[in-house]
């Protein structure tokens, strides 16, 4: 969510029972402008908390000129002293996919006995190291993760320019309270993946301004969203089941909208079951 | 417009004085009679549109006479297609807007009503409400857990406040607390863990008298037919099904506190039925998602015995036993007599408050975990906390089964758990993860800050401690964490159908060797009996020769 507007956007997505304390929150004011003053950036927007056994990391992600470029990834242990994460690679999504349990709280923790191809292998081996993996790299590899599996936006929030750079719709007022409930008004905010697949009659509705992206409608598996009416009736608000703890919240008829993570930082690979 | 012209539809048919139907109508009567056939006919509604010919005939003609066009009969097929659409427009004032009736608003008002003070009190009520009253405060204990960050937005914190204000007004209520609330797919669940007062509850013996009733008329009815078919019958079944446990009663174990639910504030409180051993052990291996109805069906496999009322309160209940928690020497055992040497050591399960208590300081509460202990019953694997052997049979029938009872498997061990007031540092972790983390809630500030404990077995639980005050709360979706996927209980494998024996079971059939040596064997066998009839019969005919 959008560092400016955290206080009220904190209270909105409030719902389930998970938020920041007072001191965190007067904190993140100042040192998330600081944040955007250091790195140039755009935008800041406050990704969420995972937690650790032993401590919570804070995320921030900033964004530049063009908002679907890659972000840059912060974490702070206090919000208070921020650092810049790697960049995130293909390789550390597929290493971190195979950890399971939870964060340990410490940046440097090294987990072992990750299993990777042979050709990687055989290089460490050559090296005398035994694969391993540090918590940062998981760190950013699961934010990554989510981002890109449960990262949303309302429809028509942002619009992708003739030259190919994405930037928020000032003309957007909001989804009208129809249009909130249905899965359809809200796309994931990462590189589209069904969207060549439209049959043309359905490509010929969308607006290549502001459709380019996947919506959440044939997301599998499916009811892996629950919507709801929170507040009597006047905030929406999804959470995703695929990675509890990802709460989404949208004021309909109003510019307010944003998601927040406040979890473990683990898939929930028992979904089907649950469901 | 003038008569029909030779090319227009209709010439011939209509010549003045000669209407088609003049032959067939003579007399008045007759005409009056026809007319209302034709209304009749005119005003049967269309099976497709639900229109009638005559309602659209008349509004048309209104609508002309409303406006007056000008050629109207030229436009007349437009004109009833415009009437005929007119019908799904809403009636738009050009000069104001309709407003819509949001479904926001009916939920606005369900909210207001909340705060509304209930009709015809007085002040000797208002007393009675400033003194000792049930109602937890919300509000303080909200401000305890938002200085770790956790808990609902101050607005909805206030609406339960008033929530259970109400229930508190409705119910006979004792001790009252904001258990927490758990998240489902529809809608969630705030959860009030409740106490009535000693003798108010309500029975809930009907319910069960009608079963046993309807059971015994059933069994009346199978022994008639019995009578009748006595010749034939298919092997009966010789499978016992495992004993029911009993639950345990309203006020103790796992049903020690009521608990009553509802989806928003404002909606009216459901209580939530007491739990069984059943319900718990099967909770322990499915997990669903709540929907957020309670009547809800739970499909799973093993088949969960009740609907989601009774799933949640089984969560809860296991919930509660996990991790409800308190400071050290805030409760303490009553001082009982002949207290330690109750039958199988099944240990004390009341406490009461210490009214000498001597809270420690935060550090040492967040520092080591045996500073807290768990002030509610330990849930043991049969589904109770207080083991109950289900092999006892009573008296009665003692006597009629004495022969039974050297059959059946006596083998029941019993299940200890630990006991009430164990401290935390007993609790085992999850592989290599501790089962509580404990915080102050401020580093900057250490003076006023406030333990916090967060569950890693239940993610969503919580403890807070300050002082003398302390509180316990859930708000998650209502699982248990566990690092390794879920795996569903596979099916029990097919029973036998029949026990096997010797007299039906089926031999082997002989293999072809076996076969060949057979009939080597037997035909060896003939030709020994063929030589020996031969020389018998050589020998007879030796003999009758020598005759």
């Amino acid at each position: 969510m959008e560092a400016a507007s955290l206080p009220a956007a904190l209270e909105l997505a409030a719902g389930g029972g998970a938020g920041l304390s007072p001191e965190k929150r007067a904190v993140l004011g100042a040192s998330l402008l600081l944040l955007q003053r250091d790195y140039r950036f755009e935008r800041v927007w406050f990704w969420g908390c995972i937690q650790g056994v032993r401590g919570s990391y804070y995320i921030a992600e900033g964004l530049g000129h063009d908002r679907a470029a890659p972000r840059s990834r912060l974490y702070s242990l206090t919000c208070v002293e921020w650092s810049l994460l790697p960049p995130v690679t293909e390789e550390m999504v597929a290493q971190a996919e195979q950890l399971k349990g939870r964060f340990q709280g410490d940046p440097s923790f090294e987990y072992e006995h990750i299993e990777i191809n042979a050709e990687d292998a055989e290089r460490l081996f050559e090296d005398g190291k035994e694969p391993t993996i540090k918590e940062e790299a998981r760190l950013v590899a699961t934010i990554e993760q989510i981002d890109r599996a449960v990262g949303i936006i309302p429809r028509r929030a942002f619009v992708k320019t003739p030259l190919g750079s994405v930037h928020e719709n000032r003309n957007f007022e909001g989804l009208s309270l129809t249009e909130a409930k249905k899965l359809s008004s809200y796309f994931h905010f990462t590189e589209p993946f069904n969207l060549k697949n439209k049959t043309l009659l359905e490509k010929a509705d969308l607006d290549p301004s502001t459709d380019f992206l996947d919506s959440l409608e044939h997301d599998i598996p499916q009811g892996s969203w629950t919507v709801q009416l929170e507040k009597g009736d006047t905030v929406v608000v999804l959470r995703s089941l695929l990675w509890l703890g990802l709460t989404f919240y949208h004021v309909p008829m109003t510019k307010q909208y944003g998601y927040i993570y406040f979890g473990t930082g683990e898939k929930n690979f028992d979904l089907p079951f649950m469901l | 417009h003038g008569p029909c012209q030779s090319h227009e539809p209709g010439y011939g048919l209509h010549q003045p004085g000669h209407s088609p139907y003049d032959d067939q109508i003579p007399d008045p009567k007759s005409r009056m009679l026809a007319i209302q056939n034709a209304k009749a006919y005119l005003l049967k509604s269309s099976t497709t549109s639900g229109l009638n010919l005559y309602d659209h005939l008349a509004n048309m003609l209104t609508k002309i006479l409303d406006e007056q066009p000008t050629n109207a009969v030229d436009i007349i097929e437009n004109i009833s297609k415009d009437v005929k659409w007119a019908q799904f427009q809403k009636k738009m004032d050009t000069l104001r807007d309709e407003h819509e009736i949001l479904p926001t608003f009916e939920a606005a008002e369900k909210r207001k009503a909340l705060f509304l003070k209930a009709n015809g009190e007085g002040d000797e009520e208002l007393e009675d409400e400033i003194g000792e009253t049930p109602l937890p405060n919300v509000m303080e204990t909200a401000f305890y857990f938002e200085q770790a960050g956790i808990g609902l937005s101050k607005d909805e914190s206030y609406h339960i406040f008033l929530a259970l204000k109400k229930l508190i007004s409705v119910q006979p209520i004792q001790t009252c607390r904001f258990w927490g609330k758990i998240l489902g797919l529809e809608m969630n669940y705030i959860i009030a863990e409740v106490q009535y007062h000693e003798g108010e509850e309500e029975e809930e013996t009907e319910d069960e008298e009608v079963t046993e009733e309807g059971g015994k008329k059933r069994g009346e009815v199978e022994d008639e037919d019995e009578e009748k078919e006595k010749e034939d019958e298919p092997p009966k079944s010789t499978y016992k099904p495992p004993p029911v446990i009993p639950k345990e009663e309203n006020g103790t174990g796992a049903n020690k506190y009521v608990y009553f639910v509802c989806n928003e504030p404002g909606k009216p409180w459901v209580k939530l039925p007491p739990v069984t051993p059943a319900q718990i052990v099967c909770a322990r291996k499915i997990k669903k998602f709540f929907t957020g109805r309670l009547d809800a069906p739970v499909v799973s496999f093993p088949p969960f015995p009740g609907n989601e009322a009774n799933y949640l309160r089984a969560q809860i209940a296991r919930i509660s036993a996990g991790t409800h928690i308190s400071p050290i020497g805030f409760y303490q055992f009553a001082e009982e007599e002949g207290d330690e040497e109750e039958e199988g050591g099944a240990g004390r399960d009341t406490y009461e408050e210490n009214p000498d208590f001597q809270p420690l300081s935060v550090v040492e509460m967040v520092d080591s975990l045996t500073t807290w202990v768990h002030h509610v019953q330990n849930i043991l694997k049969q589904g109770r906390c207080v083991w109950l052997n289900p092999f006892q049979k009573s008296e009665e029938e003692e006597e009629d089964e004495e022969e039974e009872k050297a059959e059946e498997p006596d083998e029941l061990q019993q299940e200890i758990g630990p006991p009430l007031l164990t401290p935390l540092s007993e609790d085992e972790g999850i592989q290599n993860i501790p089962a509580w983390t404990a915080q102050p809630s401020t580093n900057l500030i250490p003076q006023y800050a406030v333990a916090i404990l967060q569950s890693n077995r239940w993610p969503g639980a919580y403890a807070f401690a300050s002082g003398k005050k302390f509180d316990n709360i859930y708000f998650g979706w209502g699982h248990k964490y566990s690092p390794e996927n879920h795996t569903p209980a596979l099916p029990p494998p097919v029973q036998a159908e029949y026990p096997s024996g010797p007299e039906i079971t089926e031999t082997r059939d002989p293999t072809l060797e076996e076969e060949l040596a057979f009939k080597a064997a037997k035909e060896e066998a003939l030709a020994a009996a063929e030589e020996d009839d031969d020389e018998e019969d050589v020998e007879d005919d030796e003999e009758e020769d020598d005759d």
